[in-house]
């Protein structure tokens, strides 16, 4: 495991980059994209995620076995998010069965605006 | 050699499997941090999803400069820390030192910025509750309490990470870490770097996304 791979001037590169894309996400926020704004400053999130993670944590150095540990609380945490997405974005998408649920009190009643 | 030997712990064999099972061990750590700060997260994007209107209502009370800076002030501070790193990696003792108080210091700006920040928005009524500020609908609520919940809890990160960052420079100044040895540093590194990682993902989500619609 190698983790001098990285000089001190790639470090400041990638802290400048970081930046960039701190003033690219800063600047495009002021724009109005709709939906989009959520899309590009998630995007950009992840991309400053990915810089931190690989450069500034040596994870790119690192061996096979620490991408594994790395991947699973991101993994597990994707899978917590994409279950209970499951639910509350499809309460209400077959009429007459989500009344059914919350009115023996299973769960509070779904609220929606839209 | 004498050095190399006195570093390793009888259970290894070699420093090189020693460093492999801190960084796994750490990671393993921060797997339960992400699922910590990823049930706050969660609450968040199903709360958005049910009154996205409130929550872009509330949103915009945010202060966007404070976050912006202290986003700015928060990735340097991990520059200097993997420069922190790399100096010891390069068995220079002074440089560790020198970065990681510089790495203490912008932490402890990050936090009187918050702590500014917090004032205000305490003046603007934002903490929700009885007093909270009249004009905005009832969810808005919602996301200020999580504004004040993932933040602090995030602050509370920081906070003990200066107290790490402090314990490392201490344990450098004893001479424990050489080019040889410096696992402590690599670990506290990996640490630090993820809460920056978190504040990355909470400056836009409370910050940025509905700025301009």
């Amino acid at each position: 495991m190698s983790s001098k791979a990285i000089s001190r001037k790639g470090y400041v590169g990638i802290w400048a980059a970081l930046l960039v894309l701190l003033v690219l996400t800063w600047g495009l926020a002021q724009v109005n994209l709709g939906p989009f704004n959520a899309v590009v400053a998630l995007s950009i999130a992840v991309a400053k995620m990915l810089l931190v993670v690989l450069y500034f944590m040596h994870v790119r150095y690192s061996s096979r076995l620490t991408w594994v540990f790395v991947a699973a609380g991101f993994i597990w945490f994707l899978i917590m998010v994409d279950l209970t997405l499951s639910d509350y974005l499809s309460r209400g998408a077959v009429p007459g069965v989500q009344d059914a649920s919350w009115k023996h009190g299973a769960w509070p009643a779904p609220t929606r605006e839209r | 050699m004498a050095e190399a030997r006195s570093a390793l712990a009888e259970q290894f064999e070699e420093l090189p499997q020693q460093r492999e099972a801190s960084i796994l061990g750490m990671w393993t750590f921060l797997a339960t941090e992400v699922l910590f700060f990823g049930g706050m997260f969660l609450s968040y994007i199903t709360y958005r999803s049910s009154y996205p209107n409130a929550f872009a209502e509330a949103s915009k009370h945010t202060i966007v400069l404070f976050g912006t800076l202290n986003t700015a002030v928060l990735l340097t501070s991990s520059l200097t820390m993997v420069l922190a790193v790399h100096a010891i990696q390069e068995n220079n003792v002074k440089g560790l030192i020198r970065y990681l108080l510089c790495t203490i210091a912008l932490a402890a700006a990050f936090l009187v910025i918050k702590g500014i920040e917090y004032h205000r928005d305490l003046d603007e009524q934002l903490w929700p509750g009885g007093n909270f500020k009249p004009g905005l609908p009832p969810q808005a609520q919602i996301f200020w309490f999580l504004y004040w919940a993932m933040t602090g809890l995030h602050a509370l990160h920081v906070t003990i990470g200066i107290g790490v960052l402090s314990c490392l420079a201490v344990l450098a100044k004893l001479g424990r870490f050489s080019g040889v040895y410096y696992n402590p540093v690599d670990v506290g590194a990996l640490y630090w770097h993820f809460v920056d990682i978190v504040w990355i993902f909470l400056y836009p989500l409370l910050y940025l996304i509905n700025r301009s619609s």
